[in-house]
């Protein structure tokens, strides 16, 4: 059993009209594009509606849009995408989903609600991206320390870092005992 | 002493942040140098007694910015990375990155490659399980089946030295191929192996499955539900101890996987005693493969023909112009393997469970974006509903059966 990306794009555009912004499809591979605002709404459907059924966020990441080519950007593009890809192990089918979040201000609403995988997901995404989701029960970083400034993962950060390596704190002499 | 489970209840119903306060709690760091950890994690535990009442997961100890690094190196030499993410079953995270390349590239390895592939991915899989059942008997104070695993393992690596030249930072796929052949005698090698593993399994079964003190240690312990595992995403030997069949050898099946006939081991009870049952019948599912992968092991070339992706072989290139001049854009800086425009996400059944990678390019040689997916990251997130109101001897044993690889957790 499958499902008719097809009948399933028609079905979105009727039900959500504006929110459904673009259908894009690369080797085999189907993406949903939607507006940051309504990604509890569509999501949550996705994951109830009985003819698809996506049960499991297999992975939750975000691209960031800064250098991407001319010609690879398209008008409705903002700064970040936040990518959902979803699993439906019922139906044995997987759709990605994508939501554009402005640099400013950088935040959408969590579906940590909706899956629970969200919540680590989520997480990460704050953490590398900057991207700060509304009614998270637990925003904070997940990888780098507490204290770390900056997102790693963003374009206009640089490969070697921001000199954290070189400012480590760190003794000039080896103080008394 | 410890808290009654069921007065811990009532207070957390009661007031739900007054459970450090009503009763006196004890903070108790495990990790991040803990044995049983096996990586550099630190859980933070609340203690009430012996009981957990919470527990804050922290990772990051071992972040080395894999997928930082991946936008500034081209496909193949993230290669070399990819098996750094996993040191416990590197050629699964070779092959997992090669499959996924190969996709956006739309690229087709011939039936030989398929094949020596698969039997890589199955050693390597049996690799990786035979230690993490090992490592879990060890954990619970079985300490003779870890020596006993660790045997098969070597052996194993002396396979995998003779494959890929490495024992364990393999680095041995290429986009479209693998970088050279297996030796001629790679099936008597591993033939040889897996004649003698399976009476190992016996062993391994004999010492563990009926052992009084494993038993009692892991059944109903860390257990998980189908819609928990479901909604946080797990994935492997985890979800499918929870009685989901859920494997993408099967469900999505790559390379020569259509071809073979396996089954997917399941359990339904979801504990620690669950996935050692669920990973000892995987070992031996893999050698059922194994076995058929090598008598239908094709000849022919391992590698695609499309030569814009893999290295002509060196006596094409010595007499032939049009070889050299592939050669030298394979290899050289500013030029190398040029993927078209697009993203794909693709996903293979690593021993711990979906490894996905998202690849986004942008028509240069460099991807865009590239995202691991890891199977270990999800799996953990479980790890404190696990042990909520368990006991802290539980922690350890529900944390090895997790078998998380901090590599791949962090990346």
């Amino acid at each position: 059993m499958s499902i008719d990306f097809k009948a399933l794009e028609q079905t979105l555009h009727a039900r959500f009209g504006a929110d459904v912004l673009d259908w894009t499809e690369f080797r085999g591979q189907h993406v949903l594009h939607i507006r940051a605002t309504a990604n509890t709404k569509v999501l949550g459907w996705l994951r109830d509606e009985p003819a698809t059924r996506f049960d499991v966020l297999t992975d939750i990441t975000c691209v960031d849009h800064l250098k991407l080519p001319d010609d690879m950007q398209k008008p409705y593009m903002e700064r970040f995408t936040m990518v959902y890809q979803l699993t439906s192990m019922e139906h044995n089918a997987r759709l990605r989903v994508k939501a554009y979040v402005p640099e400013d201000p950088c935040e959408i609403e969590t579906v940590s609600n909706v899956w629970r995988s969200a919540l680590w997901g989520e997480r990460e995404v704050f953490d590398m991206f900057g991207v700060v989701f509304n009614g998270h029960p637990d925003m904070r970083r997940i990888l780098m320390p507490e204290n770390y400034e900056g997102h790693p993962l963003r374009k206009d950060y640089p490969l070697k870092g921001r000199g954290e390596r070189d400012n480590f704190p760190k003794y000039t002499e080896i103080p008394e005992a | 002493m410890a808290m009654p489970t069921e007065d811990l209840q009532r207070v957390r119903e009661v007031a739900p942040n007054a459970v450090s306060q009503v009763y006196k709690t004890l903070s108790l760091n495990l990790g991040p140098q803990h044995p049983a950890t096996h990586g550099t994690l630190r859980f933070k535990l609340e203690l009430s007694g012996e009981v957990v009442v919470q527990c804050d997961p922290e990772i990051g100890f071992l972040h080395t910015g894999f997928e930082k690094l991946g936008e500034y190196r081209n496909y193949n030499q993230f290669v070399v990375i990819s098996d750094r993410a996993n040191y416990l079953s590197p050629l699964n995270n070779n092959i997992g990155f090669a499959v996924a390349c190969e996709e956006l590239f739309d690229v087709k390895v011939p039936p030989r490659g398929q094949y020596v592939r698969v039997i890589m991915a199955e050693l390597s899989r049996i690799a990786d399980h035979v230690i993490s059942v090992g490592l879990q008997g060890m954990d619970l104070g079985a300490f003779s089946t870890m020596l006993w695993t660790f045997i098969e393992r070597e052996k194993l690596y002396d396979i995998f030295e003779a494959v890929t030249g490495a024992r364990l930072t393999t680095s041995w796929t290429r986009i479209g191929g693998i970088f050279r052949d297996v030796p001629k005698n790679f099936p008597e090698l591993v033939r040889g192996f897996i004649e003698k593993f399976p009476s190992v399994l016996d062993e391994i079964e004999y010492m563990l499955s009926r052992n009084r003190i494993f038993v009692d240690r892991t059944v109903g312990v860390g257990k998980l539900t189908k819609e928990q595992a479901v909604s946080y995403g797990c994935t492997g030997p985890i979800l499918r101890a929870t009685g989901v069949a859920y494997d993408i050898r099967r469900a999505r099946p790559y390379l020569c996987y259509p071809d073979l006939d396996f089954k997917i081991p399941l359990r339904f009870e979801g504990d620690v005693y669950a996935r050692y049952l669920v990973r000892l019948a995987e070992m031996r599912e893999s050698i059922k493969i194994v076995k058929q992968c090598l008598d239908k092991l094709p000849d022919g070339p391992v590698n695609a023909l499309d030569h814009k992706v893999t290295l002509p072989t060196k006596d094409m290139v010595y007499h032939d112009m049009e070889s050299l001049i592939h050669h030298f854009k394979i290899i050289m800086p500013g030029h190398g393997v040029i993927p078209p425009k697009g993203e794909v996400y693709s996903s293979t059944e690593t021993p711990n469970g979906e490894l996905g990678f998202y690849l986004v390019s942008d028509g240069t040689g460099l991807p865009y974006r590239l995202r691991i997916r890891p199977p270990s990251f999800y799996n953990l997130a479980t790890y404190p509903l696990q042990i909520k109101d368990k006991l802290l001897s539980d922690a350890v044993a529900v944390l090895s059966s997790l078998n998380i690889i901090a590599g791949e957790l962090d990346r």
